[in-house]
């Protein structure tokens, strides 16, 4: 069994961080992260790394970040070193058009899309599955070095025509219930469906222990869940709607402050 | 920091389909743990959120006021619900050992209901506390139904 | 091999109370759910979680259904002499995982 290396993610630093750059930001942003709709049981939670479940699956991501893989024998380790300094910034900016990959150039992809293209490519091993332990494991231990990061995404103007796309599609309506995002999320933000909070919807946590999943899931899981919520048709997992979307999440969340692998009711 | 519920009105609910535990079913089940003997409330604090946000973790805490010393301590913490599928939440054992008889654990409510938290202490007493849990759930879920 | 997290002090003074918390990741699968096809899912639940502290029980707990997924279960315990705390998790189809930590007591 590894040892999660705790080291600078003490509880300390990580309940003071989070919740300190939500407060400062809160004074004059009125936007907040699904964190501050929590309460504070929920919160404690979250902000103690030795009593959240997300961090499970961030040992898990850790041990598979040193483990060979493929017909290339490689681990992440091998090309990536410590993750803590390769990886630190990269979920604040995702979803990105990567560079040097072979496979749908010049289409942007989401975290998630990035480590099986470096799975496939560079370890050449096969991709790993939605929402399989293995993949999420690795999300979540990526994310986590950008814990305390502001959301900053890359000012590529090749990303400017999926970002606008993404934008359309919050704004539409869609479904039997015909809602757009914005309907909920904008607009009803703060008010109560069903006995719950409605979020603003910034995807700052993501990977997320969700209490609904009980277990971690990514952003795409949580919209598709938004999708069955609305009565739509839920998308493809390969669907590039659900990348546009999140570019638009992303830069609608710009300067918030990261705080993956968060917990979520 | 203590937390009692408070009793509310309504509750949005989950139910599983097979069929629920009730307050009489909750209460055999407490027996089997008392006996005759007298349940007294006091000494117990159950600290749980009044209002949770997804019955399946809810945070749970049971703390029991005593010297945990050879002559006087607190032998076993026994937890029960009343809506659950089941009685049972869980039963633990301490000793002088423990030094504090304080028990954290998550735990899943299937419904807005009372749970129960019973201490039993080396001289065959019995202490409780319940607390009164509203639980809802998220809107936007995975599954039509 | 389970995917266990254990927070417990590394060192301590003798005498003194200390918290463990441990965490595993386990569905805890309650067996009164039903899945898309209609028909149960069977339980599959971890029911039994000890401590011991050079061997000597510390800390025992049963399990029901009604535990949450990925269990989390904090207990204290008085330090006693430099060793290995061992927390032991056994349940349904034959689940058992262990996990030890050392602890050095001045």
């Amino acid at each position: 069994m590894t040892r999660l290396t705790i080291g600078p993610f003490t509880v300390g630093w990580a309940l003071a961080s989070v919740f300190a750059a939500s407060w400062a930001l809160a004074q004059s942003d009125p936007r907040h992260s699904g964190y501050q709709d929590m309460g504070p049981d929920l919160r404690r939670m979250q902000d103690d790394d030795t009593a959240n479940p997300a961090m499970l699956f961030v040992q898990a991501g850790q041990a598979l970040w040193q483990e060979k893989a493929g017909t290339a024998n490689k681990a992440c380790a091998d090309c990536h070193q410590d993750a803590a300094k390769s990886m630190k910034g990269v979920a604040a900016r995702y979803p990105a058009i990567p560079a040097g990959t072979d496979k749908g150039a010049g289409q942007p992809v989401d975290l998630e899309g990035r480590i099986n293209l470096c799975r496939t490519e560079r370890q050449q091993a096969p991709a790993l599955e939605p929402e399989s332990p293995d993949l999420l494991g690795l999300t979540a231990y990526v994310a986590l070095q950008s814990r305390g990061q502001p959301i900053a995404p890359a000012d590529d103007p090749r990303l400017v025509p999926f970002r606008t796309k993404g934008a359309g599609l919050y704004k539409s309506r869609q479904g039997q219930l015909n809602l757009s995002c914005s309907n909920c999320h904008d607009d009803n933000a703060g008010k109560k469906l069903a006995g719950a909070t409605i979020p603003q919807g910034h995807p700052t946590g993501y990977p997320i222990y969700r209490l609904e999943w009980q277990t971690l899931g990514s952003l795409k899981r949580r919209l598709r869940n938004c999708l069955v919520g609305m009565r739509a048709e839920t998308w493809d997992w390969d669907d590039p709607q659900y990348v546009a979307l999140e570019l638009y999440l992303m830069d609608r969340a710009r300067g918030m402050t990261l705080d993956a692998p968060a917990v979520r009711p | 920091m203590q937390r009692r519920a408070f009793i509310a009105g309504f509750a949005v609910t989950v139910l599983p389909i097979a069929a629920a535990a009730t307050p009489e079913t909750m209460a055999a089940a407490i027996k089997q743990v008392t006996g005759d003997a007298a349940v007294r409330p006091g000494r117990v604090t159950l600290d749980i959120p009044p209002l949770v946000e997804n019955g399946n973790t809810v945070p749970l805490t049971v703390s029991v006021e005593s010297p945990m010393t050879e002559a006087d301590f607190i032998k076993a913490i026994h937890v029960f619900n009343e809506k659950n599928p089941q009685p049972h939440v869980f039963d633990a054992r301490l000793s002088p050992r423990n030094g504090k008889a304080v028990v954290g654990t998550r735990i899943k409510l299937a419904d807005a209901q009372k749970v129960v938290a019973i201490a039993e202490t080396s001289k065959g007493e019995f202490f409780s506390a319940s607390a009164d849990v509203i639980v809802t759930i998220a809107a936007c879920i995975e599954d039509i139904t | 091999m389970a995917n266990v997290l254990v927070n417990a002090p590394k060192t301590a003074r003798k005498g003194e109370t200390v918290e463990i918390k441990a965490l595993i990741m386990h569905p805890m699968e309650t067996g009164f759910r039903a899945g898309t096809n209609g028909r149960i899912i069977p339980r599959n639940i971890i029911e039994h979680f000890t401590a011991t502290w050079n061997g000597s029980e510390i800390f025992r707990m049963d399990f029901s259904p009604a535990i949450a997924a990925n269990p989390f279960v904090s207990f204290f315990t008085i330090a006693g002499e430099s060793g290995t705390i061992t927390l032991r998790w056994t349940g349904d189809e034959g689940f058992v995982a262990e996990h030890q930590v050392a602890i050095t007591v001045t």
